[in-house]
């Protein structure tokens, strides 16, 4: 009997003590938290996708309170969030331009040629890593199997008849997409009505026109149709490419391009 | 010497997930990515150096002397649980970005059943302070080169085509069967 007692007293002396130790400890080694924190990140989406640079919504919560992030950091939640967070810490949030994801690469199945039936793993990242970068005759296309797609927490990107298209409506900009994308296809663009060219092969316009019809050649006739002075978009490496900052969203060289691989894309109205 | 040897043996051949089993949920659970499998093993061999050290203290000085060896176990779990938690405060006082990046495997380790292997196994083979010390030490070791080579293994099989059967769990248990073996080469070394 008394050893049972022994054994009580024991054990509970160890844990009453190391209960008293942590106690004391957890005043001594206490860490002040700013209560900004919490709100700031109630407020955040929450999906933790890291498109701020920050890892997670709680490191960018910290950084916000603590001044080393703009309010306007998450391009997840955009303008609205942003002003509640600035609401909370003071000083206002400016005005933010709402981006969404943009696939530079209009070279579908009818469009682009394959030049042998690939049957291989059906993942980009291994795609394109084979030699000549799978069956696409064009080795800067979108190769179709939806890394982006996997990517994607919001539905807003999608697999349409061999390449992916995005959702402007449900696209949240975070950039999770951009970091899938093994070819480096996809880039933020405004929302705004701007021009965008769907391509992105430097190849000359004789290798470009020999495996897809929706390629930019280079042909320069956007830059001539630009109304802006010094233009918004110009030809570099034989491929077409738009000042988002100058582009005013005429439409003019989406008109004039011979290859239409210029896209025109409008605030869809509510 | 001695210690060095006990260190190499605990580490390479009693390798502590792959030849004795303990320590496993963290070994398959953390081992996706490289980066996290660095943060909890790090973890792990401050947790366990420290662990061995103190319950082989409490053991020598506290439960030796009075015959309580009967309360080992339960004794022990106690310590670990709370040593966990003051390291946790400890290194948010201290060293904030190390507690960042170690992040959620600190409380983790509470539940590693390798850390109170370690700490049982000490005693039932006697060892004094120093020695359960650097044989903890070892332990964590091994822990974090096993858990640190599925990691790697992983990342490189994560875009393979894997047979539909074998996707998730079944090629890592694999793996780690494989490897298993390979560290049964140590056997005849020491």
């Amino acid at each position: 009997m008394s050893g049972v007692i022994i054994a009580a007293i024991v054990v509970g002396a160890a844990g009453i003590g190391l209960g008293f130790f942590l106690a004391f400890m957890s005043k001594k080694f206490a860490v002040e938290v700013d209560e900004r924190e919490e709100q700031v990140r109630e407020l955040l989406p929450g999906n933790n996708c890291g498109a701020c640079g920050y890892p997670g919504c709680d490191g960018a919560a910290v950084a916000m309170c603590k001044g080393e992030a703009p309010v306007t950091a998450c391009p997840v939640g955009g303008p609205s969030v942003a002003d509640q967070i600035a609401a909370i810490l003071g000083g206002s949030a400016g005005a933010t331009e709402k981006k969404v994801a943009f696939v530079k690469c209009a070279g579908d199945c009818d469009k682009a040629k394959d030049l042998y039936d690939y049957d291989g793993v059906k993942t980009c990242a291994i795609v394109s890593s084979v030699p000549g970068g799978g069956a696409k005759g064009c080795s800067y296309g979108c190769r179709g199997f939806g890394d982006c797609v996997e990517a994607c927490d919001f539905d807003a990107i999608h697999i349409v008849n061999g390449i992916a298209v995005v959702d402007r409506e449900k696209c949240v900009a975070c950039e999770a997409c951009v970091k899938a994308c093994p070819k480096n296809l996809i880039e933020m663009i405004p929302y705004k009505r701007t021009a965008a060219v769907s391509c992105y092969s430097n190849d000359p316009a004789k290798d470009v026109m020999a495996v897809c019809k929706a390629g930019c050649i280079g042909c320069k006739i956007c830059e001539k149709e630009c109304p802006i002075p010094d233009g918004a978009i110009h030809v570099e490496n034989n491929l077409a490419k738009v000042d988002y900052k100058k582009c005013v969203g005429c439409g003019k060289c989406a008109a004039k391009c011979p290859k239409k691989v210029i896209e025109m894309f409008a605030v869809k109205k509510k | 010497m001695s210690l060095l040897l006990l260190a190499i043996s605990a580490a390479l051949v009693n390798n502590v997930v792959l030849s004795q089993f303990l320590g496993l949920c963290p070994f398959l659970g953390v081992s996706k990515k490289i980066n996290t499998s660095t943060g909890m093993s790090m973890a792990v061999i401050v947790v366990i150096t420290a662990a061995s050290a103190i319950c082989g203290a409490i053991y020598q000085f506290i439960l030796a002397p009075l015959g309580l060896t009967y309360l080992n176990t339960i004794v022990f779990i106690l310590v670990i649980a709370s040593l966990v938690q003051f390291i946790e405060m400890f290194l948010k006082k201290s060293n904030p970005a190390l507690y960042e990046s170690l992040g959620v495997f600190l409380p983790l380790i509470t539940t590693n059943c390798a850390v109170l292997g370690v700490a049982l196994t000490n005693v039932q083979k006697n060892y004094d302070i120093l020695t359960a010390t650097v044989n903890g030490f070892g332990t964590a070791i091994g822990f974090a080169l096993a858990i640190l080579l599925l990691a790697s293994l992983r990342e490189r099989m994560e875009n393979n085509d894997i047979p539909e059967s074998f996707k998730g769990m079944p090629h890592v248990l694999l793996t780690a069967g494989l490897m298993s073996i390979a560290f049964f080469g140590w056997a005849g070394v020491l």
